[in-house]
């Protein structure tokens, strides 16, 4: 992901890059009267105006909506529970008494399990992703505040956990643990995959901390928290948005994966697991592709539109990279 | 000159930087810095960059620790203070930097600095006695309220950028004010304005440390002069003097380097005071006259 | 005449409009002059700079020519300017010592420059350490790192280097301002050096600082807000500025001396307009203690005496009224300027 630069004080040298009409004044010296540029989040008007016109923002947000909807509203118009063996098999993609999207080769109700399989990926998503971005902010923060040996450890505690290969965690956790379910995956998954973020918070941490508007905070008796979440977290705000979109995507993607390989919970009929059934089914070479093309194509499609719409955003938030 | 309290005393001030792989070596940006502001005058504290003038700002702004000596403000020894003690510390001394666009966190608005110093000093002042109150410290320092509420920095210039950061000091009701190159990134023409402000303050009572390279205005607008030269004290005292009758080679091939508006550099003095031999030997401040302080290497006497 | 730039206007081009950031220059440079261009940021000296050798994406040449040495630069073809680049025109940019890249030596990054420009690198090495030495650098700078090298050292490799092949003309775009006072002399007068030894045929030295100006340059020419304002030997601009605002400019200068108690300075109040919608007539209406009504129209930039060029029509009245007493009333301005209203 490409780093927000607007952590960067805006140089009026490089003011005519952003949108705002601006005179090129040359530092040292005073900005030009009223036309500088305009601090990128502080412009919300001019963010919007691009916002709307970025196709990747508005493709990737109106599919992941898309989706979203479905996951909340979907359940609603399931027939038949998802678990439920109905009896007889379905060799059609759809039949008309509520199997929308047919049958397993047990008799299940393919719809079902796909809209439940699609709101346990949201929660995933969601817990797995922030659980992520809460540790790797909290450990950014701090090590590029503090800086010292206090970011020393800290470094020492993102590298190994970077190292430390979650599929093997994971199996052994399962190999211990009682009990399975959707929560303790996205928990395993948020406590795994925050180092990548940890460090880029820590980066534009450490930049940010170097300029005067911090030192001026600290001479205002501000306290040091108080000064991450005030003054350097809004700073970075649009990065952070971004980097809990991926971390949401993320997780997604791993629980699918976990859930595939069948370390995921059985009873939930996640869409990794559903995928996993399929395959142990023989679905393919039994032709029923309406049993793991929905979610397959589920998965890809939110991961997809996330990163698509993530792109979008960085150019929104960024503007050296929209096209003039 | 001796009635008017002291405020600051920085007394065998050092700072040592840690560097290279492990920290093996150690880098001296200040060694064994004497001096003291009072009440009511500027000390200009002159150096090039790399002579630790803004590391000195830090220190007593404690935004970067001291590793030897002591900073006195008003007796108390301020290197050690922390919480509570530090917050007061700041209510009488604060400082102004700069990049007057680095100041500002660029996403709120300017006037943002002073709901900070409302939030942590003033929480229970109401609306508008707290209005009333900004208005006059803008006032204060020259700048008219509706022409600066209400906007972001980049709308303003860098004159009321750096003028309202002094008003925000103000509003402390401050005693001593470190202004490190406050004035360097400013246009010639706003200069004057915000440096005759320092001027205006001072002749009220505020001690100001005034950081910077130029020295034709640390001449102007100082009454004491401190030249620094790789993080030690060459020569120092009351600026007339120091100016006036330069004893130390370092602060001559510096005055001699200013290019003036009414005479041209001699040829003589194009050997810079960058070419000088560097002095290890320790040199102490001997006073070879009353408030004029020269460093001799081989020290006292 | 070495340079003679006729009218120049050369905008920016943004989403709201265009920045007049440089609207009619019209000037002329003797050979072995060396003009100092000065005036507060946004001014256009630096455009103007630019100008004459690289329009950059943004700017947008709208008319006006430039002849050096009587040929004609086609300064609005990047393309065709690249014969010209580095070999009769060359700049030392701002901020150039900061922009040296890191990762390269100082010798591999001058052989891939003279390469691009299709020098044979063997053919000038001899004489860049010949000039290595001339401005007091060591010859194994050429194997460091620019991290290994002093701000006052950059300066002056970033300047052998542009000078190299003897340009015509060299544009100074703030050489001295990250300096130390030290390196800022010597920086200076390395200009001056280069153009007795005829390394360079005519420079202009842009700066803020009138006074390194005073100390090197043979004239001045001072802009405000896009428009030239004064022109003169730089004797006559320090000491007998005839527009206001050189006026105002050279009496808000300290100088080693000057206290706030003996003599208070005075600023300018007020700020230069915005060039997206400059006003109409003089740009420097609005601050100006002398404006009238003509003031609306815009004020020719004329010669009032042999070398000496103004553009306000104060000057032009004092000059029609007394022609020759022009230079007395003058004087006598520059002593007693009461600005009108408070600070900023």
């Amino acid at each position: 992901m490409t780093s927000i630069d607007h952590t960067r004080p805006v140089r009026p040298d490089d003011a005519l890059a952003t949108v705002s009409a601006e005179l090129p004044a040359a530092p040292p010296g005073t900005a030009a009267p009223a036309t500088a540029a305009a601090p990128r989040l502080a412009n919300l008007r001019e963010m919007v105006h691009f916002a709307i016109r970025n196709r990747k923002l508005v493709v990737g947000l109106s599919i992941t909506l898309f989706m979203l909807l479905f996951a909340l509203i979907g359940p609603t118009l399931a027939r038949h529970p998802g678990p439920e063996f109905g009896g007889h098999l379905s060799l059609a993609p759809t039949t008309t008494d509520g199997y929308w999207f047919g049958t397993t080769l047990l008799g299940q109700d393919v719809y079902a399990q796909f809209v439940n399989g699609l709101r346990l990926a949201f929660i995933v998503g969601a817990l797995g992703g922030g659980i992520a971005a809460a540790v790797g902010m909290l450990v950014g923060f701090t090590a590029g505040y503090r800086s010292g040996i206090v970011d020393e450890l800290l470094n020492m505690l993102t590298n190994v956990v970077l190292v430390i290969p979650t599929f093997a965690l994971i199996l052994v956790i399962a190999a211990y643990l009682t009990v399975h379910s959707v929560l303790i995956e996205a928990v395993i998954i948020g406590l795994t995959s925050w180092p990548w973020a940890a460090r880029a918070v820590r980066a534009q941490t450490f930049s940010l901390v170097t300029r005067d508007f911090v030192g001026m905070a600290r001479l205002s008796g501000r306290s040091t928290w108080k000064i991450i979440f005030t003054e350097i977290a809004p700073n970075m705000s649009s990065y952070l948005f971004m980097m809990f979109i991926l971390l949401f995507g993320g997780a997604i993607l791993i629980a699918a994966t976990l859930d595939f390989i069948g370390l995921g919970d059985p009873n939930a009929y996640s869409l990794g697991q559903m995928m996993q059934l399929a395959v142990q089914n023989s679905a393919l070479q039994l032709h029923l592709w309406w049993w793991f093309l929905p979610p397959g194509l589920a998965i890809t499609t939110i991961v997809g539109s996330l990163y698509v719409m993530n792109v979008g955003l960085d150019e929104v938030f960024n503007p050296k990279l929209r096209a003039m | 000159m001796s009635e008017t309290p002291e405020l600051l005393r920085l007394a065998g001030c050092t700072k040592v930087y840690r560097v290279g792989a492990f920290g093996a070596k150690r880098l001296t940006a200040v060694r064994d810095v004497t001096f003291d502001v009072r009440a009511g005058e500027v000390v200009s504290l002159i150096g090039e960059s790399g002579s630790g003038k803004s590391t000195i700002g830090r220190m007593i702004l404690r935004l970067s620790p001291i590793t030897g000596g002591t900073i006195t403000f008003e007796g108390t020894d301020i290197t050690t203070l922390e919480g509570a003690a530090l917050k007061s510390y700041y209510a009488d001394v604060q400082g102004v930097f700069q990049d007057p666009f680095s100041s500002y966190n660029p996403i709120f608005k300017a006037d943002r600095v002073f709901k900070l110093i409302r939030e942590e000093y003033f929480p229970a002042v109401g609306g508008s006695e707290w209005r009333a109150k900004v208005e006059a410290s803008l006032e204060a320092v020259g700048l008219n309220p509706p022409d600066v509420l209400g906007k972001y920095p980049h709308q303003l210039s860098g004159g009321q950028l750096q003028r309202l950061l002094i008003a925000r000091a103000l509003l402390l009701d401050i005693k001593l004010l470190v202004a490190d190159e406050i004035i360097s990134m400013l246009d010639a023409s706003t200069r004057i304005d915000v440096l005759n402000l320092l001027g205006e303050l001072k002749s009220r009572g505020l001690g100001i440390l005034f950081i910077t390279h130029d020295l034709s205005l640390g001449n102007y607008i100082s009454e004491r002069t401190v030249i620094l030269r790789r993080g030690a004290v060459v020569e120092s005292g009351a600026t007339a003097k120091v100016f006036g009758n330069p004893q130390h080679p370092y602060t001559r091939a510096l005055l001699a380097a200013v290019p003036h508006l009414h005479t041209k550099w001699s040829a003589a003095s194009t050997n810079g005071a960058g070419t000088l031999e560097e002095a290890d030997e320790p040199a102490s401040l001997v006073e070879i006259d009353d408030d004029h302080f020269v460093a001799i290497a081989g020290g006292a006497g | 005449m070495s340079l003679r730039v006729d009218n120049l206007k050369v905008y920016y081009r943004t989403l709201a409009g265009d920045v007049k950031a440089l609207d009619g220059a019209t000037f002329d440079l003797k050979d072995g002059e060396i003009m100092g261009l000065a005036g507060e940021s946004g001014c256009g000296k630096s455009t103007l700079g630019k100008s004459l050798i690289r329009l950059d994406g943004r700017m947008r040449y709208v008319e006006g020519s430039v002849e050096l040495d009587g040929t004609e630069l086609p300064i609005w073809d990047a393309e065709a300017m690249n014969r010209f680049r580095f070999k009769q025109v060359s700049i030392v940019p701002q901020y150039a010592m900061s922009a040296l890249n890191p990762t390269r030596k100082i010798g591999k990054m001058v052989k891939e420059l003279l390469r691009s420009r299709g020098v044979e690198h063997d053919s000038v090495l001899p004489e860049l350490r010949r000039r290595l030495e001339l401005v007091g650098l060591s010859q194994d700078v050429l194997g460091m790192y620019p991290i290994e090298l002093s701000g006052g050292m950059k300066q002056r490799m970033v300047m052998v280097i542009s000078t190299l092949l003897d340009p015509s003309l060299l544009i100074a775009d703030e050489i001295t301002s990250a300096l130390d006072v030290s390196s800022q002399k010597a920086v200076a007068e390395m200009l001056v050096e280069f153009r007795e030894r005829e390394f360079v045929k005519s420079t202009i030295v842009i700066t803020h600082d009138i006074s390194v100006l005073y100390q090197i340059a043979d004239t001045i020419l001072v802009m405000y807000a896009g428009k030239l304002a004064e022109k003169a030997p730089a004797d006559a601009i320090i000491h007998r500025p005839r527009h206001p605002y050189t006026q105002l400019l050279i009496s808000s200068l300290p100088e080693v001396g000057v206290r706030y108690e003996e003599k208070k300075l005075v600023g300018i109040p007020g700020r230069p307009p915005g060039l997206l919608d400059p006003p109409v007539g003089c740009r420097f209406r609005d601050r100006c203690p002398f404006a009238f009504d003509r003031c609306h129209e815009e004020p020719p930039f004329v010669e009032v005496e042999p070398g000496h060029s103004v553009a306000c029509w104060k000057v032009a009245a004092e000059q029609s009224s007394s022609p020759t007493t022009g230079r007395e009333a003058g004087a006598a301005e520059s002593g007693t300027i009461a600005v009108a209203g408070g600070a900023q």
